[in-house]
This record gives C-alpha cells, structure tokens and sequence, in this order.
C-alpha cells in the first residue's frame, strides 16, 4: 500500500487568476462568493457609518432626509442581498461537496451562472445612486404607498431598479437551492445515510428547501409590485380596489423563512465547531437534526408576526403569536444541545470557538427580545421602534455575522492551504464583541422609550444612548480592519496548514488543503458512523488510519 | 502540492461518484415545486383581492364568457394524453409515432395559445382596469408564458431526436418537458376553477 505517484503528481499548480473568471468548480465559485460578499459587506458598512454617523446628534445635520431615506434601504438591502446571502451561499459551495464526499455540485454550469448574477444585480443596485432621484427610499421591506410612488415619473428609477435587482436575487438564490438540495439528496459518500450527514449539510438541506418555497412567493408580489410601480395596476392601491397588505403578506412569507435562511447555517456552523472545540460529540445529534426541519415547518406559518399593527384581524394577531412562541421549541432543543455540548469540555478558546461561543450568547439574547416581540401586547407598543432594529441585529450581526467569521477562521486552512494568524483574529473577536454589543444593546432602551425606526433625527432626550451605539458602530467599522489584514497576509504568507489542524473529525478534513479539484475524485471513502466521534475513538470512514497515515506522509515529503 | 488517496483503499465503493451521474430530473422537479409556488401566490393574491373587493367587475363589464375558453381547456386538458402517448411510443423505440403524438401536443398547445389571443382582443376592459383586470392579464399572462415555453421545449425535444445516436441514453430531456406540460395543465384547470367557474 504505497501512495500512488502518478496520481499524486496529477494536478499542476492552480493559478490564482481562475478565481476571476467563469470557473465551474465549486471550491473557485465558494472563494469567488465569499470575496465577492466581503467587498458588498464594506459598501453596506461604509453606509452604515454614515447612517450611524448622521444619529450622533439629535438634529438631521450630516445628510438630507431623502439622502437618509435611501442610505438605510440600501444598507439593509445589500447587507441581506449582497453580503449574508452570497457569504452563506460561499460557505455552501465549499462545505457541501466537501463534507459529503462529492466532487463538485451536481450542476456545475448552473452554479457558475447563479454566482455571476450576483456582481450584476450588484452593480445594478450600485447604479440606482445615480440615476435622477437616487436609490430606492423605501425601506428594505419597499411596502407600498412609498415604494410605488414614482415622483419623477421615469421608468428606471432607484425604486424599479432595487425590484429588477431584488428579482435577479431571487433567481440566482432558486438557483443555488435547486444545485444544493440536489447535490445533498444525491451525492452523499457511500454509508452516508442521512443521519450520518454532518449537521451543517442538514441545517444547509433546510434553508435551501425554505429558499425554493418562500422565494417565489415574494417574486410573485414583487411583480405585481413592478405593474403597480410602472403601468399603474392597482393590486396594492386602495383607490383602485387593491390592498397594500397583501404585499406585507407576500413580502413577509419569505422574509419571514429568509431570516431562517441565514440563521439555520449558523445554526449547523455551530454544531459542527462546538464538538471540535469541546472535543466531545455533539450532544443530541438526531434531534438537532430534526429541530432544523421543525423549523423550517413553524417558520412558515409565523410571519404575521411582523405585522400585527398593519390591520389583521384578532384572530390571526393570536394564532400567529402562538406559533411565533412554538418555534422558541426547536430552536431552544439546539440552544441545550450545544449547551450539553460544552458541558465539561476540553475547552480550546481559538480565534473560531470564540466567535462561536460570542455568537451563542448573542443569540439567546435575541431570541428572548424575539418571544417578547412576539407577544402581540409588547410588539403593539415596540413595533417600529428601534427595539426591533436592536433584535435584528443582535441576530444577524451578533449571532450570524460572527457565526460566519467563526466558519471562516475554522475552514480556512482547509480551503487555502494556509494557516490564519490567531492573534490578528483574537483581536477581531475582541473588536467585533465589545462592537457589537455596545451599539445594538442601548436601541433596546431606545426603543422601549419611543424612538422610531428610520429617522434621520431625534429627541434629545435619546442622545445618550445614541452616542453609545454610534461608538460601537465605529468600532465594528475598526474591527474589519484587523480581519482584512489577517485573510491578506495568512493567505499569501501563512505558515502551511496541514490535511487536519483542527484535529478535526469529518470527510472535508480526510482531504489534503487545499482539495484537489475534485475532492476524493472516484475514491471516496465508505462512511461508518456518526459525525462528531470526538473522544470515542470510533472511526468515521473505513481505512481511516491508513488514508491519514498517507496524508501525513505526503505532507512530509512536500 | 495535492494528492490523491490511493485508489485500492475504496475503489470497491465505486457507486460513490455522483457528480458524472445525472441528476438533471431531479434538480428539474425541485424547480416545479418551486415554481409552482409563485402560482400560488398569484392565486391567493386573486381570491383575497376578490373576497374583499367591492365592486369586483369592472363598470361595463358582467363577467367573463366561458364557453369559448372551455373548450380550449379540453384541447389543453387532452394534450397531456397525447404527450403521454408519444412518450410511451418512445419508449418502444417507435420514432416517428413519438414525434407525431409530440407535434400534436405541440399543435393543441398553439391552439389553445391562439385561443387565447382571440378571447384577449375581445375583451372590454384592460390591464389596468381595477383589480379584476389586473388579476386576470396577470394570471392568464403568466400561465400562457408558460404554455409558450412548454412549446419551445418540445419543438428543442423534437428537433434533438433527429440528431443520430440521440434519445437512446439522453430522453431526460423529454421527460422533464413531459412533465411541465402536465404541471400547465394542471396550474391550468386551477386557474380556469378561479376565474371561469368561481364568478359569482
Ligand atoms: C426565537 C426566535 C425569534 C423570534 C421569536 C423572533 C420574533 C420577531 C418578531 C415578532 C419580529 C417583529 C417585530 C416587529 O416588526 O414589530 C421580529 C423582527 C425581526 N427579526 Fe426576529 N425573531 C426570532 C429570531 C430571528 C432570527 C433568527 C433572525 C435573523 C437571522 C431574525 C430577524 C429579524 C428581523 C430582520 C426582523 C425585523 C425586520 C424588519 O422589520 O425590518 N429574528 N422578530
Ligand atoms: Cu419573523
């Protein structure tokens, strides 16, 4: 049993130029997304300090009302569009084929397109700046009356332009969805069964099954939105018979499972980090499992909890708040999992564990401002208030956000070949926490106090608060500076990772780091037991020893 | 720099590989259920529009004459019997039975098209007359779109079974179009139930 030399030598040195064109492999397309994602993450951020810079003081002093107005739709949207979808579906390109033991997606081609979509509703959304009325002004919801008022009167304006580009969204996501599913359903190794699947694949196989339902309903309002906007229907416009609510509806019977979307993955990031981290297996594997598609089944039926003050009726205020409240379920069975994870660990704080273990806290955090939004009562009273922008954001920066750093920070070895810097990155940790916290936990008691959502200004008796969240604002601005300087620099220059820095057990790190280009090409090992087999001694794969003991052996000789 | 493991340790486990295999039905049939939810979407968009409109109709208009487009809902409705035909005959390797049946479907669909064209140009009232002239171009503009589709489909299927050596390994093609005929069928007789029958 020798290596094979042939095969060894087989793949030439890959030039990094592949990464800038219209590469089919899914390894490329995942570093292609996530790049991609970082470089929108800085726009949307840059926004984000203006916005944060004009709530400094009470009055509207740095920008123009209408120029506020635009800054914080566009904000939200590419935050949700351009970074945290893209970032996400980055991570899926890489981990899915990888964890599973497939060489590449099951559609490659469609994989590329559904990639390059993205930079062209990108740069379509960038455009909309400078047409004549700028951006769309609308909110990242675009709720009529506002978003069909077309004051100038000209076909492409920010607000149509923000729909085209929204749609193209929905497209290159459906087609993600239908690539991962398929890959997931189909490719798995031989002896994966699903129950042998690692939890990211599965919280991945959930979020995409929400994308492929809910998206098409909010494409669906969104044309009928478009007609509303540019040929004057009236779907949504009382005077013409129409109603406004029914987009609320369409809008939030995806955005609702959209914030599921991005949470599920982090949600998988999480259960596969904890265990190596702990060096335990993860506590309640199959119930973790199966919590993902309870939540993929509640969170289906909650989002009218986004719009009780929007005139529904009694009944469905009270039916829409008991589910809201039911999904706390699964959600909090995953909470005890990794709780019981944890639990008498061999705890290593890396640079990944400490994001996690910041991500958790957050998120329970969030979920208790969650179920008190969700009682009808108290969201009467916080609704539109910035109590709401201080949830969204302890889950999607707090938890989501520093999920996928986490991510980051663990798989990066693996996919580069290059070992990340741990003190540049303990220090992003430290930044990012310390950041967040201190700008989104003072809206809580703004909110609590009345400050409404999107004004550019306020009440003075709100500064103090609002001073404190602007600092950790500029502070989360600072503490991308160290993570840019930590990917550059380990990347071109970081000390050479091997197959398994982590000690980590699963497919993807059965592989050398960097992969070849496809991944265990036609000898991908058989699967005999569970993930997470930290301190059993139990093999993943059969030949385990023997594919380790190559692995290591190459690593020598190179 | 990369490495291969060596091929005895698992070459027994050769059914592993599945990114040669295809997977194209599979991807196709999650697309459908996909799609099908934006239909649904428009669809009780339509109902809730109507439930809670007061005056639904358009003034001058008293609902929708349906007798003309019953009949090319049974011309739509029996093409998804010729379709089935002409995959069957496919299957027993009878070509030009195949492509006969697929033309015919193909022609019943043009007719069910041009049908509707013809009831359009006659009708009072327009795209922005109310919501019940939303509502209607919308739904039966959307759907026809796809019946045009379905058509192109098949009239690519018909032209690749010519090509030599074609539909002994690659007939997925025509079993993806067969089946989104059957799903515009389907979503069809919905939509005809919601604007057709459902008038009171
Ligand atoms: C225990 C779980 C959760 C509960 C019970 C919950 C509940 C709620 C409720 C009731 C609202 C509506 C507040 C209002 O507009 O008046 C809300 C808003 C929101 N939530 Fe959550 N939530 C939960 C988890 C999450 C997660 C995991 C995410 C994202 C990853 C998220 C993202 C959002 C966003 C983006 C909004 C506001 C959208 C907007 O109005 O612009 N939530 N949440
Ligand atoms: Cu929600």
């Amino acid at each position: 049993m020798t290596p094979t030399p042939s095969l060894a030598q087989g793949h030439p040195q890959l030039s990094w130029t592949r990464y800038l064109g219209f590469s089919t492999d899914a390894k490329v397309i995942g570093i292609q997304y996530i790049v991609l994602a970082f470089f929108f993450f800085l726009i949307g951020g840059f926004l984000a300090m203006i916005i944060r810079g004009e709530l400094l003081t009470p009055p509207a002093d740095l920008v123009d009302r209408t120029v506020y107005n635009g800054l914080y739709t566009m904000h939200g949207t590419i935050m949700l569009f351009l970074f945290i979808f893209p970032v996400l579906n980055g991570l899926n390109n890489l981990l899915i084929p990888t964890m599973i033991g497939a060489p590449d997606m099951a559609f490659p081609r469609l994989n590329t397109a559904a990639f390059w979509l993205v930079p062209v509703f990108g740069s379509l959304l960038i455009a909309s700046f400078f047409v004549p009325g700028g951006p769309a002004y609308s909110g990242w919801w675009s709720y009529p009356p506002v978003s069909i008022q077309n004051p100038l009167g000209n076909l492409i304006s920010g607000q149509s332009l923000w729909l085209l580009a929204v749609a193209l969204s929905g497209v290159s996501s459906i087609m993600g969805a239908i690539n991962f599913v398929t890959t997931i359903l189909r490719m798995r190794a031989p002896g994966m069964t699903l129950f042998r699947m690692p939890v990211f694949c599965w919280t991945a196989l959930a979020a995409q099954s929400l994308q492929l339902i809910g998206l098409p309903a909010l494409t669906g309002g969104a044309v009928m939105l478009l007609f509303d906007l540019t040929v004057g229907t009236s779907f949504y416009r009382p005077e013409g018979g129409g109603d406004p609510v029914l987009y609320q509806h369409f809008f939030w019977f995806y955005s609702h499972p959209a914030v599921y979307v991005i949470i599920l993955p982090v949600f998988g990031i999480f259960s596969e980090l904890f265990p190596v981290y702990s060096r335990k297996p993860l506590f309640g594997y199959v119930y973790v499992c199966l919590a993902s598609f309870i939540i993929v089944g509640l969170g289906l039926i909650v989002w009218v909890h986004h719009m009780f003050p929007s005139g529904v009726t009694m009944w469905m205020r009270n039916l829409f708040m008991f589910t809201t409240m039911l999904i706390a379920v699964p959600t909090g069975v995953k909470v005890f999992a990794w709780l019981g994870t944890l639990w008498r660990g061999k705890i290593q704080l890396t640079t990944p564990m400490l994001f996690c273990l910041g991500g958790l806290i957050n998120f329970v955090f969030a979920g208790i401002t969650g179920v008190m939004l969700a009682t009808v009562p108290i969201d009467i009273h916080v609704s539109n208030t910035y109590f709401v922008v201080g949830h969204f954001h302890y889950v999607i920066y707090g938890a989501a956000v520093m999920g996928i750093f986490a991510a980051i920070y663990h798989w990066f070895p693996k996919f580069t070949g290059r070992m990340p810097y741990e003190g540049l990155g303990k220090l992003h940790f430290v930044l990012t926490f310390i950041g967040a916290n201190l700008n989104f936990l003072p809206m809580h008691p703004l909110g609590l106090m009345g400050m409404p959502r999107r004004v550019s200004s306020y009440d003075p008796e709100f500064a103090f608060w609002n001073v404190l969240a602007s600092l950790g604002a500029f502070l989360l601005g600072v503490s991308i500076i160290p993570f840019l300087l930590n990917m550059i620099s380990s990347w071109a220059r970081g000390p050479k990772a091997t197959h398994n820095p982590w000690n980590a057990i699963g497919l993807e790190w059965l592989l050398p780091s960097p992969p070849p280009v496809e991944n265990f090409e036609e000898h991908v090992p058989t699967v005999i037991s569970r993930p997470y087999g930290y301190g059993t001694g139990l093999p993943l794969v059969e030949h385990q020893d023997e594919i380790e003991r190559q692995l290591t052996l190459q690593e020598a000789s190179a | 720099m990369t490495t291969t493991i060596n091929p005895e340790l698992t070459a027994e486990h050769g059914e592993g590989h599945g990114a040669h295999a295809n997977h194209n039905l599979t991807g196709f049939i999650i697309f459908l259920c996909s799609e099908s939810v934006i239909f649904l979407a428009f669809f009780s968009g339509y109902a809730i529009l109507k439930l809670s409109a007061l005056n639904w109709l358009p003034p001058g208009v008293d609902g929708l004459e349906w007798r003309t487009p019953l009949i090319n809902t049974a011309v739509l409705v029996s093409s998804s019997g010729t379709i089935v035909l002409a995959e069957h005959f496919k299957g027993k390797e009878k070509l030009w039975l195949f492509r006969g049946f697929w033309l015919l479907t193909m022609a019943m669909g043009s007719y069910f098209l041009y049908g509707q064209a013809v009831e359009w140009s006659g009708l009072q009232f327009g795209f922005t007359s109310g919501t019940f002239g939303g509502t209607f171009y919308l739904l039966t503009g959307f759907h026809g779109l796809h019946v045009a589709t379905g058509i192109f489909l098949m009239g690519l299927m018909l032209v690749k079974s010519f090509l030599p050596g074609n539909y002994v390994g690659g007939e997925q093609g025509v079993q993806a179009t067969s089946l989104f005929w059957h799903f515009v069928d389907v979503i069809w007789i919905v939509l005809f139930l919601l604007i057709y029958v459902w008038q009171g």
